[in-house]
């Protein structure tokens, strides 16, 4: 089973490294989104897919899930969900002020120079 | 102790000179600065008669004691006569300065300010017997130098020679720090003297070559050796004290002091011997020539120096002979390293006092152009007698000094061809001949720096002030010098016996036992020997080249620039600064697509690369869980989903694509064992969907992609790479686990130590609390920032550009 996610992850990979190299901003944030995801699942399935049982005691089973990668994505999901909230909200106001989401068009403005 | 401190007195005395200038307007400034130098070559003459004697006197003062560095003051006979000439000179200079210098006019404070500054720093170099210590006074020499050429900030040409000296001389500074460092590291001390006592170990070691080559590079680009004394001549936008100073008699002889220091470190290699004989020749002959074509007096003077100096370097060079001849202390070759440091006496006064004289006739008539100069003989007596003895001197006639020095110059480059090693019989017959020829050269130069100045027709229109003869102030100092200059050919052994044997016997240690087993006795006649004939053609030639030069100095036009060797430096620092501004255009191109592309392939090409150098790539079944039939058909919808993702034209297709993903993964979440996982993903994802919707309503459609193509192939070539490079990594980390998880401990003890029973919330609150923790802040501060960015608006057509 771990091999066949180590592929789904690398196609996740591939699609939001993709979509993080497009122009648009949705496009990128949505990039960020399948890549987190595909990191949380790569932390998973390192962490060994076997066990019986969910990580939770009194059920009487012999082998549990390995209870410290659940934690550890349990704390990148919401970490990543602050700053994906952030980056939408980001992507909100930068296209209220700048009338575009086009990245290639948001190049500083000429007085950096 | 003490002697380490009178080091350091200018420096001190330095902080006083603001003050005297603001407060004592009367007074020039330059009569109090004018004590510190006479006060300390008092008290270095004080060690004149024991340094005589061979004794030497050593003080250290700590500085950094646990990495063993200190400030060494070592006066041996080298280091006492340099001392001698800095403080001596420097007060001849000081108070040659206070009637050239305006004390309404020019900002005192400054100048008096940096030469002391710099007197400080030369003293160190030619005092310190520590590496590190001597490095830091040589940049701080070439620092104080700078500040001095470039006095008059106002002035571009000022400003550019200033930049090129410090570029140049810094450069070289670097690459002698280099060949330092190599030093202690092949002798392990930072101490001259020691390493001076190793020398024949040191010369087994195979960063000898290196070290060596890189200390010449300092020293000769401080000495403005071919090919860096191209500094030395734009650096004459100094006041004219500064450039009899510093780049005549001081600073341009530090490289000389480097060379004499380390010659018996180096001397035992071939190298060392070419080098210094070789590149000082080509700097003799090359300064000398170019010399003729100058126009600007003190670019005479300039190219002068610069010769002079590749005529003691070379000199050096052919010293370093003595050290690969048997008893050589009774050959021929001793001549070489006497002569270096007799013509390294007489150059600072001849050369001193020229610049002082050009210095003068710059601030009696205005103007510093040959050409418009002539027939100042008669206005101006005293100064053309100075300038006279000078360029006699200069040009090697009797009864100065400077034909002396000459005669040795030559005795030891007919030496040299009798010399059978390291090729010399066959090379070796150049050797005079380059220098017979530099001396005519410098034979026309000296005459055409007298002549032209002070003979021939009186041009009173051409000049911007009425020409009269210079303030006597103004002459003590060269007149001062020019006596040096006679004294010196009438008694020349009293200076060969005092200055010139301890430094010889400094130079050569291993030759003798003491300075006064140095038998070399100075003789204005010295039968008809070769010598003679040589000095008798030299003027003979000199006279007829000097008499035809109208007819032949046009040939220099026919040089072309283009050749020059400015005109290589002008380039390369054009070059530089044009070339690499467009390199970092090149890749600098402001586009966030770029610059995750160069990331992209430089994660991919590091992994990978060291996935196939450290043949890390395994690949194994064992220890896989088996393939779960709801996990299959998870992944193909969960490609299906990213598929969505990826090629959707409208923003809403797209984003229901990622919220199937984000189900999809719940879903994982809960075949593979993770209730809690499951929760939360399936909670957030909703959020998340519910934000993109909210946020998006207001951006616009998704764009049809009109990207250029070549674009969308390094883009899809990179994504691939990535996810290859990603499934490579997990499958062959997954495949050579080393340890078990420790996740056992928390199911054994998380109910017996933290009375819970859902291990991963165990984990959360209890053993990894502190992540939790970060974990709210992390969400409170993106809530505080949404709240900030949605509420904060800075008008944007009022005060949101406070630059404009």
């Amino acid at each position: 089973m771990e091999i066949l996610m180590a592929f789904t992850i690398g196609f996740l990979f591939m699609a939001a490294v993709y979509l993080i190299l497009s122009k648009s901003l949705l496009r990128i944030i949505i990039g960020t989104g399948l890549l987190s995801h595909g990191a949380h699942l790569l932390i998973l399935t390192m962490g060994g897919l076997g066990g019986e049982a969910p990580p939770v005691l009194d059920e009487g089973a012999k082998t549990f899930a390995d209870p410290l990668p659940q934690a550890l994505i349990l704390t990148a999901i919401v970490i990543s969900f602050g700053v994906t909230a952030f980056f939408l909200v980001l992507a909100y106001r930068s296209y209220q002020e700048l009338e575009t989401d086009d990245i290639s068009l948001m190049r500083g403005s000429d007085e950096d120079e | 102790m003490s002697q380490v401190l009178y080091i350091f007195i200018p420096m001190l005395a330095a902080i006083f000179v603001p003050f005297l200038y603001k407060s004592v307007k009367n007074i020039h400034t330059g009569w109090f600065v004018l004590a510190v130098p006479a006060t300390l070559a008092i008290i270095y003459a004080t060690y004149i008669a024991k340094v005589a004697k061979g004794e030497v006197f050593l003080a250290e003062l700590p500085w950094i004691p646990s990495l063993d560095i200190s400030v060494v003051s070592y006066l041996d006979g080298l280091s006492l006569l340099f001392s001698l000439l800095i403080t001596g000179i420097g007060s001849l200079v000081v108070l040659y300065s206070i009637f050239y210098l305006d004390k309404h006019k020019e900002k005192l404070h400054n100048f008096y300010v940096y030469l002391l500054l710099f007197m400080t720093a030369m003293l160190g170099v030619v005092q310190s017997d520590h590496l590190i210590t001597l490095y830091f006074f040589w940049e701080l020499t070439s620092i104080s130098s700078f500040l001095l050429i470039g006095y008059w900030y106002t002035r571009d040409a000022s400003r550019f020679g200033a930049l090129k000296s410090m570029i140049i001389t810094v450069g070289g500074g670097l690459m002698m720090l280099g060949g330092f460092i190599l030093l202690y590291l092949m002798g392990d001390t930072y101490s001259i003297r020691e390493l001076i006592a190793m020398a024949p170990e040191l010369m087994q070691h195979p960063w000898f070559t290196w070290s060596l080559v890189l200390i010449l590079l300092g020293a000769f680009t401080k000495s403005a050796q071919f090919p860096f004394y191209i500094w030395l001549p734009d650096a004459m936008e100094a006041p004219t004290p500064v450039s009899a100073y510093l780049h005549s008699a001081t600073m341009v002889k530090a490289g000389i002091y480097l060379v004499a220091r380390f010659t018996p470190i180096f001397a035992v290699s071939e190298l060392w011997v070419w080098l210094v004989t070789g590149v000082g020749l080509l700097t003799l002959f090359w300064g000398s020539f170019f010399a003729v074509k100058q126009t600007d007096l003190k670019g005479i003077l300039a190219f002068s120096t610069v010769s002079q100096l590749g005529l003691i370097m070379s000199l050096l060079g052919a010293g370093a002979v003595a050290f690969h001849v048997n008893g050589a202390a009774d050959t021929v070759f001793k001549y070489a390293a006497f002569a270096a440091i007799f013509h390294l006496i007489n150059h600072a006064t001849f050369k001193g006092s020229l610049f002082m004289i050009a210095g003068i006739i710059d601030h009696e008539t205005g103007t510093r152009d040959i050409r418009k100069l002539g027939g100042l003989m008669s206005i101006m007596p005293l100064s053309f007698t100075v300038a006279a003895i000078g360029t006699f001197s200069m040009a090697g006639l009797p009864p100065f000094n400077g034909f002396l020095s000459k005669e040795m110059f030559l005795t030891a480059m007919l030496s040299l061809q009798n010399f059978d090693l390291f090729g010399f019989d066959t090379w070796g017959v150049l050797f005079p001949i380059v220098a017979w020829v530099a001396s005519i050269f410098t034979f026309i130069y000296s005459f055409y720096f007298v002549f032209h100045t002070f003979s021939g027709k009186y041009k009173p229109e051409q000049l911007p002030h009425k020409p009269h003869e210079a303030p006597i102030g103004m002459l003590i100092s060269p007149m001062i010098l020019a006596a040096f200059v006679v004294t010196i050919f009438f008694i020349p052994n009293i200076i060969g016996d005092t200055f010139v044997k301890p430094a010889v016997y400094a130079i050569q240690p291993f030759l003798y036992s003491a300075p006064g087993d140095i038998d070399i006795h100075v003789q204005a006649w010295h039968g008809l020997s070769p010598e003679l004939f040589m000095t008798i053609g030299i003027v003979l030639v000199g006279v007829l080249l000097f008499v035809a030069l109208p007819k032949w100095q046009g040939l220099y036009n026919a040089f072309p620039r283009a050749l020059t060797l400015n005109n290589f430096y002008d380039k390369i620092m054009l070059g530089l600064d044009v070339g690499l501004n467009r390199v970092s255009r090149l890749y600098m191109t402001g586009s966030m697509r770029h610059y995750l592309l160069y990331m992209f392939s430089a994660i991919v090409v590091i992994v990978i690369g060291t996935l196939i150098v450290k043949d890390a790539f395994t690949f194994t079944f064992k220890g896989a869980a088996p393939i779960h039939p709801y996990g299959v058909i998870l992944i193909i919808v969960l490609i299906c989903g990213t598929c969505i993702a990826l090629l959707a034209k409208s923003r809403l297709t797209a984003i229901i694509g990622l919220g199937a993903v984000g189900y999809t993964v719940a879903l994982f979440f809960v075949i593979f064992n993770a209730p809690d996982l499951a929760l939360t993903q399936l909670v957030i994802e909703t959020i998340s969907v519910a934000l993109f919707l909210l946020a998006f309503y207001h951006l616009p459609k998704l764009g049809k992609s009109e990207e250029r193509i070549r674009f969308q192939v390094n883009r899809a070539i990179i994504s691939v790479a990535v996810g290859v490079m990603v499934t490579l990594v997990a499958l062959s980390a997954h495949s050579q686990k080393l340890v078990p998880s420790i996740s056992k401990y928390y199911e054994e003890t998380v109910y017996s130590l933290a009375g819970g029973g859902n291990i991963v919330n165990v984990i959360l609150v209890d053993y990894r609390g502190f992540d939790t923790l970060f974990e709210i802040a992390v969400l409170s501060i993106a809530g505080i920032g949404i709240l900030a960015m949605i509420k904060l608006r800075m008008n944007r057509k009022g005060k949101a550009h406070e630059n404009k």
